[in-house]
């Protein structure tokens, strides 16, 4: 160990040496420091005081500008604590208050200290112990110490009861006890005409009201009245900006019923959106948002500058004007608003362009689109944005896509539509932003084929080699697609074929696949409606006819686009499953095995099981038997579907073993996933009514004629019942808090006042500072205590009188202190402007608590 | 209340950080790290302003001001006034150059023990309690006496 103390010192390195070293240092600043850290950790534990303090204060450099853990130093600081110079004391209390927290295992040794320091002369030994107090504060250090808090609350000392007064309220959050002893004292500096410790308990009284009481009744509209002119007459006569603005956001906030007040707010709010200084214009734009959603013609006046502001350089006034243009989208503008906003999306920077997507997206689908009329046009902005070359939002749109195709039955054509442009274009497949986009095109464009004008292009589009740049499970949709194309092409043809008016020939095929030809087609599977096809659909829909030759091409197509895959290690075999390891799988909740599927009969009765649609690509997994039966399939003839499921039987009979039991149903179909799947039900019985209603999506026209009522959507459920956990936690830390303050207030009752309760209340409204002079309170609390004495007894004569006599003061008194008020606040930084109105609860009490008087 | 303060150069080094709320150094130096990112990357005429809520929690609001070399950055929650805080900064500043006589950024570097007295003279435990930088000066200046004073009657004890 080291010799004397005195060469220690002597030698030791003053911090000015240390910071002076580190500078000098170009390289090896690491080595530097770890070098110093070795020499701190020897000094500090010199017995020389001063050495320990130098040590200590060089440490506390370290760690406090180069992140170095400080911990070990602990003790020792409470050593250079214990010393009589003041200096060392700073220091200390410095280190304390950089490494010490609430979990700090010594943190006891330090009460006796701050005892001594706090009840110490120098009035800064006495700040230095109330700032360590005020940060490390826990349970036990608060109530050991309230007493010297208590002392201090009257210190003659401004100084010093300044800085007991702010940290009270850390002592009552830790001590909740530590009310009862000090809240007079508290409130008895209210009286103090110094506005500094006014300014200091009223910032105390502000976060205990905002803390405790912001769960209570709503604004007293009494309070709410008195309030508004004094805050209006300040609007119009103060100079200080920062005074207005508090002014402002106090009138929107928490007095937006008083429709003056909020004209002149807004008039002010316009003041500052078209001044230069950006720091005005940004928290114009923030007032605004907040007046919004009550008073949407503040917004529509200012519109221009709004608009404006999108433009602008800063980007929290760009993104602060974009919520406020958002907010004034309503059902009859959206769509010019979506135009003009994909403008400035196409000119903007990446992160802003996103955003505005990201609103635009957000905002239309609010409520299951609720603002949406048009869907045709929204479906086609939802590809058109997929278009723009900073966009990022395609999970977003992709999921749209999806849910506006499931819901929206009427709007299906334009989605293929707007699928099929997606898909065609191929410079589209390298972006890996836009693959989920892509895929929610291919699926829709599969899924409602029918609708699709010219299902060649689409096979095309689906099929062209680029699409070997997609990730596995995005090709994996794609070749679901094909084939659902495939499949319905081959129907369409096979019923034309079957279907033949007395005077058409194949080689004439009516050029007419639309969507309501097939509906018909697969519903009845009779010849008029082939017929009709070509005669009601004037517009005929589809560009291509299919005919034999192009059913030929398209099967080409697949094949060599898919032959190389049966190859591929992607794609995996799929063994056969025993019936135990079958059992294991565990049921999905809500699918019910046994369920009696007779109601099917009704539904698929009359589809004849040789020309069922045995291809129901439903599961990714079964693409290797798909594919092995449709290799089959393409070798032959079309007409030759049923050879499959005699395949597959003839399978079962051999490998009954491996084959879940045969369900009541006559289909023998390859029909995995189960029954409750909604895609692949879509898929077999895409175009039944009947399936409507077992599915119990409700697609219930809605009023506008060109949408349909969405089904409801059962996520929004967990969402409610998450918010109630969440708010369990603050409410009880503040409890014990709370019940504290309440009970020194109103003693035991527990029944308290209405009007007092919800004067209680009165700043609890979210940002509101009330505008409350503290005089008012003074003069009605010295009635109160005045009345109080006689009258403690007469509880309801006595509260009345009370609490008018407080209130007739008010008005007297408002002139004079609002006079005095903007004198002191002048020359104030700091807006003393907090609630206040709280200050009025002990006065209004019907019981005066005794130590009150 | 006032969660932080600090001030950091153009290139990112901090030169003063005092935190109101404990958090461990780690934490503490991604934080700044993040708002240096953020602070970096604005331009010269824009608002004073920075959505802190991504770096400090909800109910964090963050406004800087760039003198010289230096980035002053406050960070505080919803029970203070954007344009107040504004000013506070400014008090700030000017209490060091009173100090310091023209302070540039070597003043702040190699007086750490004044700066932060200074600092705390203004807020205190997250609340600010000083706003009249000749008071700030005032205090300042008794306490540097209290070092004075006693190291002369530690001097003469060591030669003992």
């Amino acid at each position: 160990m080291s010799g004397p103390s005195l060469m220690d010192s002597l030698f030791q390195r003053s911090l000015e040496d240390l910071i002076k070293g580190l500078r000098q240092q170009l390289i090896g600043e690491q080595a530097f420091i770890s070098k110093s850290l070795e020499e701190i950790r020897k000094e500090i534990k010199s017995t020389d005081l001063s050495t320990k303090s130098t040590a200590l204060l060089k440490l506390s450099y370290l760690s406090n500008l180069h992140f170095h853990d400080m911990s070990f130093a602990v003790f020792p600081a409470l050593e250079v604590l214990s010393s009589p110079r003041f200096s060392h004391k700073k220091i200390a209390y410095h280190a304390i208050l950089l490494s010490f927290h609430d979990s700090t295992p010594i943190l006891l040794l330090i009460t006796n200290h701050l005892r001594k320091d706090l009840n110490s002369t120098n009035e800064f030994e006495v700040s230095l112990a109330l700032q360590c107090l005020s940060r490390i504060a826990n349970v036990d250090l608060a109530r050991d110490l309230t007493p010297e808090v208590f002392t201090l609350l009257s210190s003659n000392k401004l100084y010093v009861r300044k800085r007991a007064v702010a940290v009270v309220l850390r002592v009552f959050e830790k001590y909740p006890d530590s009310v009862r002893v000090c809240f007079k004292r508290l409130v008895e500096n209210l009286e103090n005409s110094d506005p500094q410790i006014l300014s200091a308990v009223v910032g105390v009284f502000s976060e205990l009201v905002l803390k405790i009481f912001s769960k209570l009744a709503p604004l007293e509209p009494r309070l709410a009245k008195r309030v508004v002119e004094p805050i209006c007459d300040l609007m119009r006569n103060t100079g200080a900006t920062s005074l207005l603005f508090e002014c402002i956001r106090t009138v929107v906030t928490s007095l937006s019923e008083y429709e003056s007040a909020v004209r002149l707010a807004v008039g002010k709010v316009r003041g500052f959106l078209v001044d230069e200084d950006p720091n005005l214009k940004y928290l114009g734009l923030q007032a605004l948002r907040i007046v919004a959603e009550k008073h949407l013609w503040a917004v529509a006046e200012n519109k221009e500058v709004v608009i404006k502001s999108l433009s602008d350089a800063d980007p929290n006034i760009k993104i602060e004007s974009l919520r406020l243009v958002m907010a004034m989208v309503s059902e009859h503008n959206v769509s010019e608003m979506s135009r003009v906003l994909v403008n400035y999306a196409l000119k903007s920077d990446p992160v802003f362009c996103n955003e505005i997507l990201g609103s635009i997206l957000s905002t239309c689908s609010r409520n299951l689109y609720e603002i949406i009329v048009d869907f045709d046009w929204y479906v086609s902005l939802l590809g058109e944005m997929s278009r723009i070359p900073h966009c990022q939002m395609g999970d977003e749109i992709e999921n749209q896509l999806i849910d506006i195709g499931l819901r929206v039955k009427d709007v299906r054509p334009e989605l293929v539509h707007v699928a099929r442009d997606l898909l065609i274009d191929p410079a589209l497949l390298g972006n890996s932003f836009l693959h989920g986009v892509l895929s929610a095109a291919a699926w829709e464009s599969g899924e409602y084929v029918e609708f699709s004008r010219n299902p060649l292009e689409l096979m095309e589009a689906l099929l062209q080699p680029r699409t070997n740049l997609l990730p596995p499970s995005i090709r994996a949709i794609y070749i679901q697609s094909a084939f659902k194309v495939l499949v319905f092409c081959l129907h369409t043809c096979i019923m034309q074929g079957e279907s033949i008016a007395p005077s058409a020939s194949l080689d004439y095929l009516p050029s007419g696949v639309s969507a309501s030809a097939s509906y018909e087609l697969f519903d009845d599977f009779s010849v008029e409606n082939g017929a009709d096809a070509t005669v009601v659909h004037g517009q005929t829909r589809a560009s291509a006819p299919i005919t034999e030759e192009s059913i030929v091409d398209l099967l080409n197509l697949v094949e060599l686009a898919f032959g190389p895959l049966l190859g591929s290690h992607d794609v995996e075999e799929l063994g056969p499953v025993s019936l135990s390891a079958q059992g294991k799988v565990c049921l999905p909740n809500g699918l019910v095995l046994k369920e009696n599927l007779s109601d099917l009969e009704m539904i698929c009765g009359d589809i004849e099981p040789s020309s069922s649609n045995s291809f129901s690509f439903g599961n990714p997994n079964e693409e290797k038997d798909g594919l092995s039966f449709s290799s089959l399939q393409i070798k032959e003839d079309s007409e030759q579907p049923h050879e499959s499921t005699s395949l597959l039987a003839e399978h079962r009979k051999r490998h009954g073993l491996y084959y879940l039991p045969l369900r009541k149903s006559e289909i023998i179909s390859n029909d995995y996933p189960p029954a409750n799947d909604p895609t692949l039900q879509g898929d077999i019985n895409d175009n039944a009514d009947h399936l409507v209603k077992l599915t119990a999506e409700s697609l219930v026209p809605k009023r506008k004629p060109n949408h349909s009522k969405p089904r409801p959507v059962v996520v929004k459920l967990d969402e409610v019942n998450e918010k109630p956990v969440a708010m369990k936690q603050p409410e009880s830390r503040d409890n014990s808090l709370s019940g504290a303050v309440r009970e020194v207030l109103f003693g035991s009752e527990d029944i308290l006042p209405t009007s007092s309760q919800s004067n209680l209340s009165n700043s609890s409204k979210r940002k509101g500072k009330e505008k409350q002079h503290t005089d008012p309170h003074v003069e009605s609390k010295e009635s109160a205590v005045g009345d109080g004495n006689s009258s403690s007894r007469r509880r309801s004569q006595g509260k009345e009188r009370r609490q008018r006599s407080p209130r007739k003061k008010n008005d007297e008194e408002r002139k004079d202190t609002v006079q005095k008020e903007k004198k002191n606040r002048s020359g104030r930084h700091k807006s003393i402007q907090r609630a206040e109105e709280p200050l009025k609860v002990p006065a209004q009490t019907s019981v005066i608590p005794d130590f009150l008087l | 209340m006032i969660k932080a303060v600090m001030v950091m150069n153009t290139q990112g080094k901090t030169r003063l950080a005092k935190f109101y709320e404990y958090l461990p150094v780690e934490k503490q130096q991604e934080l700044i790290r993040g708002i240096f990112a953020v602070l970096c990357s604005r331009a010269e005429n824009v608002s004073n302003f920075i959505d802190a809520e991504s770096i400090f929690g909800p109910d964090s609001r963050l406004v800087y001001k760039h003198f010289a070399t230096l980035y002053f950055v406050f960070v505080f929650d919803s029970s203070e006034n954007e344009l107040a805080v504004l000013d506070l900064i400014q008090v700030f500043v000017e209490t060091l150059d009173k100090c310091f006589q023209n302070v540039c950024e070597l003043d702040i570097v190699f007086n750490y023990s004044k700066v932060h007295t200074i600092l705390d003279e203004m807020i205190f435990g997250g609340q600010v309690v000083e706003t009249s930088s000749s008071e700030i000066m005032k205090a300042v200046e008794e306490i540097s006496k209290s070092f004075l004073y006693p190291f002369l009657l530690c001097l003469s004890k060591k030669t003992c």
